[in-house]
């Protein structure tokens, strides 16, 4: 929230004088002081309801006393909490809720962080509380079998607050009231299974239940709410960033609930369902426990010593034999930033080459390409709680609400609630559009042309923003003079979207107050990213929408810490704070603080790196934390890679798809059970805290990495990751404000130069960081592949909501299991009709590099003529069928785009 | 799940789409009324039908089922000639409201929630039906009857079946 330059209240509570803000209510004012009122029904991520009567209070000039919840401060207003008569009101409101409430605290699991029960203890009903009580009788009820939720109605107290964070926040709508009198009971329609309703399993309604009623099923009987410890740290799936309270039971080393702060940013105690459901894989009992050797084609459990000694004698030879640029680093957007600058570090110093990349190069190379070229700085201009305050939201290639849900929670907010108006641009019916004002559904592979269209009606209507356009840009004449001749008629053709609805959305988003473009992989994973990527820039900057609030150009980042990847120089152009290897300042500026001569040469890119390893340039590589073996195009070609390569390390926490091909396994600890730092896809650089101890021998990556190094003969070592930490910021100027200390409570957002600076919450205010914004003429191109006789269909492979990349971690957990249990490829209805498919049957799909079998969707939420399919699944691997063509610029493969066919299992051709 | 399926295939969905479109614009106010229309028109509310008013008009299914089950007036299941309601509630409990409620199932030959065969009966235990002074209470289409013995339920559930046809 922005505060500032808002008016002050002045109040008296209690005697005591206090400041607000306006439309603030008496309880938040109260709360925020440390002042308690009981209540039942508030969560302030609720409209107040006033139902419960609990927070009564007084307020002098009010006949009656009135719920705190829901009425505002005014100026000069004095209130009273505490009087004999409210004691009284409150403690009769207090036996009516017990009256309902028929559970027995002493074996509940919310015991400890109950309201009712603190209520209860306080104004001493003790004999309704902690009575043994009649237990309710057992009845099914909506959650019966589920595997994330337990309903328990005896001791639900009807507060509606599950119902309406559903309703309000989460706007599933999945729950309702049933009944009336006393048989209320929270239901969903029908009382229809859970996950057969609309519920998307976020557990917000078990953030907000006030008592034990609602309760994550699978922490029953682990431990109660008072003996868990909590650690704060951040969620390991996705680029939100959410924060997290890993709620522990100490004596087993056990993760049991995850929960969320109410008020923390980004993610305001929301969560989505990998966040909240997805922990079990830190408990698995696969997780790697000793280094292995392979030996004859078999693992053998090794010492650290040994294992460390071979993979450095190992490396040594290769690099003396073939030279250092033979021998290739992906380190990985799971790890932390710490544990990123010291593998990079490790590759350019120990190795001695600059052949080190990760997955980023998968998912937004083109992003930092093209971001880079226009602005200056690859990353969203602007923060995820700017996005409630835009005027227009336009959101082209990202499926939000599945691949990053917390922030599909701030464009829905922004549009239900504060009036946004919502364009998408996406081949598929997204949940989205339900919000949409405008879809369009462009053929995959067309971004440009639309783009290029909407400049054209924004240009010759006059719609654009010349003023900016002249002080702030460069370059403007030469993307007009392609602009100009791009109308949307021609526009229509390419993409099959009416002229009028692209002259539609353009006009809306060049004439709303402020317009976000929110884009994902839709945009950058094809032959022509960066080229998407630069015309979202040039529709941003030709209507004045970049370096002001709420507005800007926004790449949602997929993993994590891929941000943070890219920004500690894991990428094989730049170092730490996309300080270009080539330019030979910063390269000497390196070499001092790493006491050691540097490559100047730029490194060779994932991709490449495969593609080197069959011509025998790259002989060996250091994997940290990745599967490309699952995640990398065109896998049988680079499954046949990682076979043919001499020499393979691995350093990860699952013995993964990739792991099996390694010589040497180290096993690593995961994200719960190390210290260091993630940056978010809004630059927030965040806490990961240690919450359970490490399984076997696992070692931190970071201490892998320097033990290898050391053993290679060049020396490295430190003391903890903020040591590390202090080390990047003296490097990295985009980092060089930022230490341990100083973001204990609440990340900073990069650039963050010095000590006092603090962050920035939207890029290129005032000048762009490249100075001038630069235009770039962009031309329609086809994608690499397109269908033809034999490969009808164009096939797109993206994520879903409930698996999290190659599944190595989200399919370890039961409740993300039972939603999601299988791949699959989504066809559109009367394209399956046609092929004699049905919805659930066995199919095989087909491309030029190769075959999966998997189950088919027959859906209507897609466009004839298309399939898509989710690449999390093993065993019916998507990207044994995408195109490895990549990017000229940015070197990213074309996973949205190839040719396919599909047809019956079993069936002949 | 498969019950329900088969008895759905048999559902109309163009009476729906009459009645959808006498209100034209949907919205939220008008659920009540038209609940109404459609258990005039089925005769009770189906819950295929429901599901496909929720997707007509996008109000959510789980508001329609709140609704649905808040009003006495609607019924989720075909509902038999006679509604017989027996009180559970404390009053009607410790007055042995279960011996009530076990008399009108063995002499309608249906359980809680049920409807006969016929569709002349259905029968439901409330939890109070406002009149504890009464208790135990029965209430038959509407109207009370108070300190009931399982004896007294046999005879007028007798005069209520020997009045069948009669309309
Ligand atoms: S888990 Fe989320 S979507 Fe499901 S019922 Fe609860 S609040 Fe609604
Ligand atoms: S389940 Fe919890 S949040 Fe929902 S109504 Fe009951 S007590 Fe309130
Ligand atoms: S939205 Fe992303 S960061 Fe937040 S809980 Fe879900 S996966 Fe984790
Ligand atoms: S908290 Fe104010 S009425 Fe419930
Ligand atoms: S308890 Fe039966 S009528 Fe009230």
């Amino acid at each position: 929230m922005v505060i500032s330059n808002m008016p002050e209240i002045t109040v008296r509570i209690n005697g005591r004088e206090l400041t607000g803000r306006p439309s603030q209510t008496v309880l938040e004012l109260a709360l925020e002081n440390g002042i308690e009122i009981p209540n039942l029904c508030h969560d302030p991520r609720l409209v107040p309801t006033g139902s419960c009567r609990l927070c009564l209070v007084d307020v002098e000039g009010q006949r009656a006393p009135v719920a705190a919840c829901s009425f505002e401060i005014a100026p000069q207003m004095v209130v009273k909490t505490e009087t004999e008569e409210i004691r009284a009101i409150r403690r009769s409101f207090r036996e009516l809720l017990f009256y309902e409430h028929t559970g027995v605290c002493t074996t509940c699991d919310e015991n400890g962080d109950c309201k009712l029960q603190r209520y209860g203890y306080e104004y001493q009903l003790a004999d309704e509380v902690f009575a043994a009580g009649q237990v309710a009788e057992h009845r099914n009820n909506y959650t019966t079998g589920n595997a994330a939720l337990r309903y328990d109605p005896g001791k639900c107290i009807r507060c509606g607050r599950c119902i309406r964070i559903c309703q309000e926040v989460q706007m599933d709508h999945a729950l309702t009231f049933k009944e009336r009198a006393g048989d209320v009971e929270v239901t969903t329609a029908f009382d229809m299974p859970l996950n057969d309703s609309t519920c998307e399993l976020c557990g917000q309604c078990i953030s907000t239940c006030p008592t034990g009623a609602l309760y994550e099923r699978a922490a029953l009987g682990k431990g109660q709410c008072k003996d868990l410890k909590r650690t704060r740290t951040t969620c390991v799936y996705c680029g939100v960033g959410c924060q997290i309270d890993l709620n522990i039971n100490t004596a087993k080393n056990e993760i049991v609930r995850v929960t969320s702060p109410i008020g923390c940013v980004p993610n305001d105690g929301n969560l989505c369902v990998k966040g909240r459901f997805g922990m079990e894989f830190v408990n698995s009992s696969k997780r790697l426990t000793s280094p292995l050797i392979k030996r004859n084609g078999e693992f053998h459990e090794a010492t650290w010593e040994e294992a460390i000694d071979y993979v450095a004698v190992r490396l040594n030879e290769i690099k003396a034999a073939h030279g250092p640029d033979s021998i290739g680093g992906l380190s990985s957007a799971k790890c932390t930033n710490e544990e990123n600058y010291v593998f990079q570090k490790f590759i350019r110093t120990a190795v001695g080459t600059n052949n080190v990349d990760h997955c980023a190069r998968l998912c937004h190379a083109s992003t930092v390409a093209g971001l880079a070229r226009a602005f200056g700085s690859g990353a969203m201009t602007n923060s995820i709680d700017e996005l409630p305050g835009a005027g227009c939201i336009f959101v082209i290639g990202s499926n939000t609400t599945e691949a990053h849900p917390v922030i599909g929670l701030k464009i829905k907010e922004a549009v239900v609630n504060n009036g946004a108006i919502l364009i998408v641009a996406d081949p598929r019916s997204i949940d989205l559009v339900q919000y949409a004002k405008l879809h369009l559904a462009q053929k995959p592979g067309s971004d440009v042309a639309l783009i290029n269209a909407m400049m054209n009606v924004i240009l010759t209507e006059n719609l654009c923003d010349m003023d900016y356009i002249n002080e702030r840009t460069e370059n403007f004449d030469a993307a007009a003079a392609i602009i100009k001749d791009f109308t949307p008629e021609m526009a229509a053709e390419i993409t099959t979207v009416d002229a009028d609805a692209i002259r539609r959305a353009a006009r809306i988003f060049a004439q709303a107050s402020s317009s976000s473009i929110i884009y994902s992989m839709g945009i950058t994973q094809h032959t022509t990213g960066t080229e998407n990527v630069l015309s979202l820039a040039n529709l941003a900057m030709i209507t004045g929408n970049v370096g002001i609030e709420s507005a800007g150009v926004n790449p949602l980042r997929g993993q994590n810490n891929v941000q943070g990847a890219c920004d500690l120089g894991a990428l094989p152009n730049v170092y730490p704070g996309y300080q270009s290897v080539e330019d030979p300042a910063i390269n000497s500026k390196f070499q001092q603080a790493w006491g050691m001569d540097l490559s100047g040469k730029k490194g060779l890119t994932v991709v490449e790196m495969m593609h080197a390893i069959e011509e025998e340039k790259i002989r060996a590589l250091y994997i940290m934390g990745e599967n490309p073996a699952l995640s990398d195009p065109n896998l049988n070609r680079t499954r046949k890679a990682l076979e043919d390569i001499d020499f393979l390390v691995c350093q990860d926490i699952f013995l993964s798809e990739t792991a099996e091909y390694a010589d040497v396994v180290f096993p690593s600890v995961c994200f719960a059970e190390k210290d260091g730092t993630f940056t978010n896809t809004d630059r927030r650089v965040q806490r990961v805290r240690k919450a359970v101890a490490s399984p076997g021998s696992a070692r931190d990556d970071w201490q892998i990495i320097c033990q290898v190094a050391t053993k290679m003969g060049q020396p490295m070592s430190y003391d903890s990751p903020s040591d590390i930490m202090d080390e990047i910021a003296s490097v990295s100027p985009i980092y060089g404000g930022i230490s341990f200390d100083r973001i204990d409570t609440l990340g900073l957002q990069w650039p963050c130069p010095d000590k006092d600076h603090p962050g920035t919450r939207y890029l290129h205010k005032g000048k762009f960081t490249r100075g001038k914004g630069k235009f770039h003429p962009v031309e329609y191109k086809y994608p690499a592949e397109r269908p033809g006789k034999k490969y009808p269909f164009v096939l797109s492979t993206g994520r879903q909501l409930y698996q999290f990349h190659t599944g190595t971690m989200t399919r370890k957990s039961a409740v993300i299991n039972q939603v999601s249990p299988t791949g699959y490829v989504e066809i559109r209805t009367e394209d399956a009709k046609k092929l004699n498919i049905a919805d659930g049957d066995s199919v095989e799909v087909i491309s030029h590099r190769g075959k999966v079998t998997t189950l088919a969707k027959v859906t209507d939420n897609i466009e004839s003529g298309w399939l898509f399919m989710p690449f999390h699944f093993c065993e019916g691997p998507a990207n044994m069928l995408t195109i490895d063509a990549l990017d000229p610029i940015a070197k990213i493969p074309e996973y949205k785009v190839c040719a396919a066919n599909i047809r019956k299992a079993g069936g002949r051709n | 799940m498969s019950k329900d399926s088969v008895k759905d295939s048999a559902v109309d969905m163009e009476l729906l789409g009459e009645i959808l479109s006498a209100f034209g614009q949907v919205d939220s106010n008008d659920l009540i009324p038209i609940l109404q229309k459609i258990q005039d028109s089925y005769g009770y509310l189906p819950r295929i039908v429901l599901m496909e008013f929720s997707k007509r008009t996008a109000i959510p299914a789980s508001r329609i089922y709140g609704v649905a089950t808040f009003y006495e007036q609607f019924h989720l299941e075909p509902h038999g000639r006679h509604t017989v309601r027996c009180c559970r509630g404390t009053a009607c409990h410790v007055k042995g409201a279960v011996g009530i409620a076990e008399a009108i199932e063995k002499s309608l030959g249906i359980k809680d929630g049920e409807t006969s065969k016929d569709m002349q009966f259905t029968f439901e235990t409330v939890a109070c039906l406002g009149t504890c002074a009464l208790a135990p209470v029965m209430m038959v289409n509407g109207t009370y009857h108070g300190k009931m013995t399982p004896n007294h339920i046999q005879t007028i559930i007798e005069s209520l079946k020997s009045s069948q046809g009669e309309g």
